[in-house]
């Protein structure tokens, strides 16, 4: 029999319609929508008469852009507008909805593992990029459009054309204080935001292997901003039994089949990539990204580095425009950089145990005075498991803000926004210009050297601060 | 969707690479619930300071280039957040047509179901572009027939573009249409795997 990827499995079990010369027609089984990337899309069906094909495959929520200090006071009337119109369309086609009162609410790509409904082997989309974080789970899930997003409410289905593989192998065992965040900040530094234009990549080795899940979710999450259409990694027993239980998984004896199922989806032992990439986990030491692309990073001993060390007219010109924006000086070592504000959450690092980590270098320590730090909680159960294992208490007394749960600062469409020039250290994915606000400065690294970050007022090897006055 | 075929225009150069959909379209003008209307916040922090004040020094504020249809632009454009106000903003301001190297792939996707041309030239076409096209008038003829960029002084390029988008495009089809029209194997898929009918 031909051996199989876990990308080619999932993509033929769900093949409605293949045509020469067209893209495939794929069937969908899990649409998550939320209040930005949705309205439009309602908007379509209505004007052509259209309903939701499966308002059963379909789940909403709000996130990006709930406010996280009072839930009811929405400041900006727009974003009212925006979370009224998903609860009014959402209502009219008989979809089920996490408000802002719900307690399942939360950011979209939190959410869905968390209640079971991301399951391996299935096909899941958002009008989201970052939709590829339930692709920890061997599910093949993408980021769509709101064309897209209108399209599968109405078909339940997706044009999609077959992509490459992509095989990303971590070899080897992480360090001591290098967290999954790392692994994929270092494989975007390494190979480029472009790596994955085209393909589906899938996370193999040893160090992948030995991730939990939320760990793989961070991973994953990223995998985006290597370019690729998608990211997973084959489901195991770390998969299986981190959805025992879970609200929508299936439950008893259906589980223990569905179980049976997931781990057959795993990549078939010779199975062959399109493209293979290689990386040692021991390699990698913390990162941070110091320009305005995720590739734009390195371990954290490193330095700003000169345009004049880069090879290609346009990578030279690329690194002085974001040196001019970043307002840093080649040469500078990475931790001389100092921080005004840091942010820990976002669908990339606000998981229980990604706050567990920025816990354990706040327990005991000050955020520095001219640092504002906050902490968003990915949805209000992983706010209340924090709360019931005092995390919340830690971030406080050290100084932290406690927030609610939602996208806040990572796109900063609420009123959590850095102000121009401000400086911030932050879990999420992006770095773009203007992302974190206009004229805003966004260092991307993991909890735990955000938290180090934070109590230390500069960017610093979190591995230095373990152990120091606990 | 307006068909597009024959088409010639104005080119407007932006000559960086990496250009991510925040940039085209940032996104505190994200919020509006209608497609339309975005074309006036298109490139908004490269064409506006802090205060709201035109940026004399953007091209896209230079009178020469206001009424440009054809964008040209570095590498991996369209890269970042998957919004599809990006390709709104564009076409509602006025592009059809963007050449550039290499495109992100949801924003290529996107930019197709909303009627642009999104063409793809080699680095080198796309510099001899950038350079010609800094002349204002600048014009270039699409062909999407041929599959061909060619100017008024001998520039004559052709690219690729799969079968299926070319189709779409050349007949401006609305996929959902398409889809609904094949709707018989979407409930033969159902029976098969989920064993009920949905319609
Ligand atoms: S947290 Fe950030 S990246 Fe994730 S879904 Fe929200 S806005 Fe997008």
């Amino acid at each position: 029999m031909m051996k199989k990827t876990v990308i080619e499995k999932i993509w033929e079990n769900h093949v409605v319609s293949r045509e020469e010369g067209k893209p495939d027609l794929l069937y969908i089984d899990l649409h998550l929508v939320h209040e930005v990337t949705s309205p439009q899309a309602f908007e379509g069906l209505r004007m052509n008469g259209r309903r939701v094909r499966r308002p059963d495959l379909t789940y909403a929520t709000m996130d990006h852009n709930v406010p996280t200090i009072n839930r009811h006071i929405v400041n900006d009337p727009i974003s009212k507008t925006q979370m009224q119109t998903l609860e009014q369309n959402c209502r009219e086609f008989g979809i089920e909805l996490a408000d802002i009162d719900h307690p399942d609410q939360g950011i979209v790509h939190v959410i869905g593992p968390q209640l079971g409904l991301t399951q391996p082997g299935k096909t899941i989309v958002c009008g989201d990029s970052h939709t590829s974080t339930h692709g920890a789970f061997g599910a093949l899930a993408f980021g769509i459009g709101t064309s897209e997003v209108e399209h599968v409410l109405a078909t339940q289905t997706i044009w999609q054309k077959q992509p490459k593989t992509l095989q990303i192998k971590v070899n080897g065992k992480l360090g001591f204080g290098v967290q999954s965040k790392d692994i994929i900040l270092a494989i975007i530094a390494k190979f480029g935001v472009n790596a994955g234009t085209g393909y589906v990549m899938e996370f193999t080795g040893e160090a992948i292997r030995a991730l939990s899940m939320e760990q793989r979710m961070t991973i994953c999450n990223m995998s985006i901003e290597a370019g690729a259409r998608a990211g997973l990694v084959s489901p195991d027993m770390t998969t299986v039994e981190y959805l025992r239980g879970r609200r929508y998984a299936p439950q008893g004896e259906e589980f223990e089949e569905a179980a049976k199922r997931w781990l057959a989806l795993a990549t078939d032992e010779g199975a062959t990539y399109d493209k293979t990439l290689e990386i040692d986990a021991a390699d990698i030491e913390p990162q941070m990204t110091w320009g305005t692309n995720p590739s734009m990073g390195s371990g954290i001993s490193g330095f700003v580095p000169s345009p004049d060390e880069f090879d290609r007219e346009a990578d030279k010109e690329s690194v002085r425009l974001a040196l001019d924006y970043m307002g840093l000086e080649a040469g500078t070592r990475l931790t001389d950089i100092s921080v005004d504000y840091v942010f820990i959450g976002s669908c990339t690092n606000s998981r229980l145990s990604d706050l567990r980590a920025a816990a354990e270098v706040a327990r005991g320590r000050k955020v520095q005075d001219h640092v504002t730090a906050i902490v968003v909680p990915g949805s209000q159960t992983v706010k209340q498991q924090a709360e019931a294992e005092g995390l919340d208490k830690i971030f406080t007394e050290a100084g932290f803000q406690w927030r609610e749960s939602g996208c806040s600062m990572c796109l900063a469409m609420n009123d959590d926004v850095v102000p121009p020039g401000k400086r911030c250290a932050s879990t999420s994915n992006r770095n773009f210009e203007g992302r974190q606000g206009n004229g805003a400065r966004t260092h991307l690294v993991s909890p735990s050297m955000a938290a180090a970050a934070a109590v230390m007022g500069r960017f610093t090897d979190v591995r230095e601060l373990a152990g120091v006055n606990q | 969707m307006e068909p597009i075929n024959q088409f010639t225009g104005v080119v407007c150069p932006i000559n960086r690479a990496n250009i991510d959909t925040d940039q085209i379209i940032p996104k505190q003008f994200l919020k509006r619930i209608e497609r339309q209307g975005f074309g006036q916040f298109v490139f908004y922090n490269w064409r506006f300071d802090d205060d709201g004040n035109k940026r004399e020094d953007f091209i896209l504020n230079d009178p020469k280039f206001a009424d440009a249809e054809i964008l040209v632009a570095g590498e991996n454009f369209g890269c970042g957040s998957s919004r599809e106000h990006a390709p709104w903003a564009l076409l509602d301001y006025g592009f059809r047509i963007i050449i550039a190297p290499s495109y992100a792939d949801i924003f290529y996707n996107n930019s197709v179901k909303n009627g642009i041309l999104a063409v793809k030239l080699t680095d080198e076409e796309v510099k001899t572009l950038l350079g010609r096209a800094s002349v204002p008038g600048f014009k270039l003829h699409i062909n999407l027939e041929e599959q061909s960029v060619t100017d008024d002084s001998g520039f004559t390029a052709y690219f690729d573009i799969d079968p299926y988008w070319k189709k779409m495009l050349l007949n401006g089809w609305d996929e959902i249409s398409v889809t609904l029209s094949a709707e018989e194997r979407i409930r033969q898929f159902e029976e098969k795997v989920y064993g009920k009918q949905y319609s």
